[in-house]
């Protein structure tokens, strides 16, 4: 039980010319959740695939509870839960079928009704698979991965293609897992998702891990609180900075936007509020945040879009 | 990152692999499910043998040699049933299949690659022996009086035809995509039917180049073990078994899960 759910060392895939992954290491200790965070196209979903036993990497080494996902598949199959990016089910078959199936390979499986009622497939369960609704496709998926009561899920992109509240759903069931002693690799291009969810969280980009730590530790690297706030444009900030605790910084990024950078407290508040009302300028606006998870991410893998 | 959540214990781990038997009678009953529910397979694999046997043996519409119209047809029939399921329906649902990513998924499962394949040859003689037994009794009905003598050998007969028709199913599905593989094996049944002396008498120069197909072989070894009994002529064994040996080697070989 002391090797960690999934331990992924210089791992290295290429696909002709092209490098889906350039080195990544990463480690999942059991029990935790992990989100691989990044764009498309990113290795995301290769190096999911390859923990899952599909193909073997080029280079470097990939344990998951343990075991090598090739070399062991079948010592490790009754034990991992796949929830795959999309298909992967019977056209023709009924989702209680599929559900049914899965479960029909496991020791001890979960109650199909149950898992059914707690995803919300109830009313489709005799509906055949291509005619469900991309979220429920992806609902019924999960419930594939889970059923077999397994020790570690593999989700690609759970909460693609769903509504607001089945993404809820899923989250809250992810929170569950953890809380049960599952543990779980996922996927998302979703920031809040990998923020909420994830004790974990590697950034992927191009194939390589640009950052990796907990949200808590990736939102306040290299990161100061700031304080923004706007008022009548061209305030001499000069004066301001004099008026306020040492080791800060001003701007104006935008006329009559007002940036403070350094350690908040209290007295700066106080002191902005205060120096602002002795110039006859009314604060609007005023916020104190942190840096975000998508402020991170977007710094780290660029802000254009891509192809 | 705090969060409370109340759980059930719904989810805590017990992992296991399920026996073998279990598993593979649900991937078997999963197969043979799908499979009747195809109404294109259903029309394929009973509606169009039945309706030969019956149309053919009932009108003169076909020229056919001998007397006994029945006696003639039912092997042919039998034949065109194993090879419409072992061959075009398993070709066609496995390249399907393959493409929406059903066989990546069960390759993940606790049911290993091979015992899904077991599963898929246990689900394709379970519609043989429906077909058989369907066609058998239309014959039956029909006046057709099959020499008894011969039955031991006419189901090794099918058992190797469906197993070489499996091979190449499996050869053509793991190869080439699934659309291809819709074509190619939908053309494959109607040339088949076409050359394979399943309504007809070939004529006897194109009948000797052409004994050496799997569904001519299976026709001619029929035909001899059902009309006289005994184990028929050595060469359609022969024949059965080297498609049956390559075709399912080359499969192994060269099929892709993905």
């Amino acid at each position: 039980m002391d090797s960690p759910a999934v331990e992924v060392t210089d791992l290295v895939q290429r696909y002709g010319r092209t490098t889906a992954v350039d080195g990544a290491t990463f480690s999942l200790p059991r029990g935790q959740v992990l989100a691989l965070l990044g764009p498309n196209g990113a290795g995301k979903t290769t190096t999911v695939e390859i923990c899952e036993g599909y193909r073997r990497p080029d280079a470097g080494t990939v344990r998951v509870l343990g075991l090598d996902p090739v070399a062991d598949h079948d010592d490790l199959t009754p034990r991992i839960g796949v929830m795959l990016q999309s298909g992967g089910v019977y056209p023709g078959a009924r989702a209680a079928e599929a559900l049914s199936l899965v479960a029909s390979f496991a020791a001890r499986p979960l109650d199909t009704a149950m898992l059914t009622e707690r995803l919300g497939l109830g009313g489709v369960a005799r509906t055949p698979y291509r005619r469900l609704s991309g979220g429920e496709k992806q609902r019924l998926s999960l419930a594939m991965a889970l059923v077999g009561r397994p020790e570690l899920v593999f989700l690609d992109e759970p909460t693609a293609g769903m509504d607001p509240q089945a993404r809820r759903a899923t989250w809250d069931l992810v929170s569950e897992l953890r809380a049960d002693g599952v543990s779980v690799l996922l996927t998302t291009h979703f920031l809040d998702e990998a923020e909420h969810l994830a004790d974990h969280v590697v950034i992927l980009d191009s194939g390589r891990v640009v950052a990796a730590g907990s949200p808590a530790e990736l939102t306040a690297a290299g990161a100061d609180e700031q304080l923004r706030f706007t008022a009548t444009p061209g305030l001499p900030l000069g004066e301001l900075l004099h008026a306020l605790p040492e080791g800060l910084v001003a701007s104006e990024p935008r006329q009559g936007e007002y940036l403070i950078g350094g350690r908040m407290t209290p007295e700066v508040l106080a002191g902005v509020t205060a120096w602002c009302a002795t110039h006859g300028a009314l604060v609007g606006d005023l916020r104190i945040g942190r840096r975000t998870l998508e402020d991170v991410f977007l710094d780290l893998t660029g802000r254009e879009l891509r192809p | 990152m705090t969060r409370t959540v109340t759980s059930t214990r719904t989810f805590v781990p017990a992992p296991g692999r399920a026996p073998l038997g279990r598993m593979l009678a649900a991937q078997t009953a999963m197969e043979v499910r799908l499979t009747l529910r195809r109404g294109e397979s259903l029309l394929l694999t009973l509606v169009i043998p039945v309706l030969l046997l019956v149309g053919v043996s009932q009108t003169s519409v076909v020229r056919l040699p001998g007397g006994d119209r029945v006696a003639f047809l039912a092997p042919g029939v039998l034949a065109l049933a194993v090879m419409s399921t072992a061959f075009t329906g398993q070709a066609i649902s496995t390249g399907f299949e393959r493409s929406y990513g059903v066989l990546k998924r069960l390759g993940a499962s606790a049911l290993s690659r091979r015992d899904l394949l077991v599963a898929k040859t246990l689900a394709v003689l379970a519609v043989i022996v429906l077909q058989v037994a369907v066609i058998a009794v239309v014959a039956l009905l029909l006046g057709w009086r099959p020499a008894v003598g011969g039955l031991p050998a006419a189901l090794g007969l099918l058992l190797l035809g469906a197993a070489s028709f499996s091979g190449l199913a499996l050869l053509m599905a793991g190869t080439l995509r699934a659309e291809a593989t819709l074509a190619g094996a939908n053309l494959v049944y109607l040339l088949m039917l076409a050359v394979g002396g399943v309504m007809f008498a070939l004529p006897p120069g194109i009948g000797r180049t052409l004994e050496f197909l799997p569904v001519n072989a299976l026709v001619d070894g029929l035909r001899s073990v059902l009309e006289h009994g005994g184990t028929g002529p050595a060469r359609v064994w022969v024949v059965l078994a080297v498609w049956a040996v390559g075709s399912i080697a080359a499969a192994a070989r060269w099929f892709r899960w993905e």
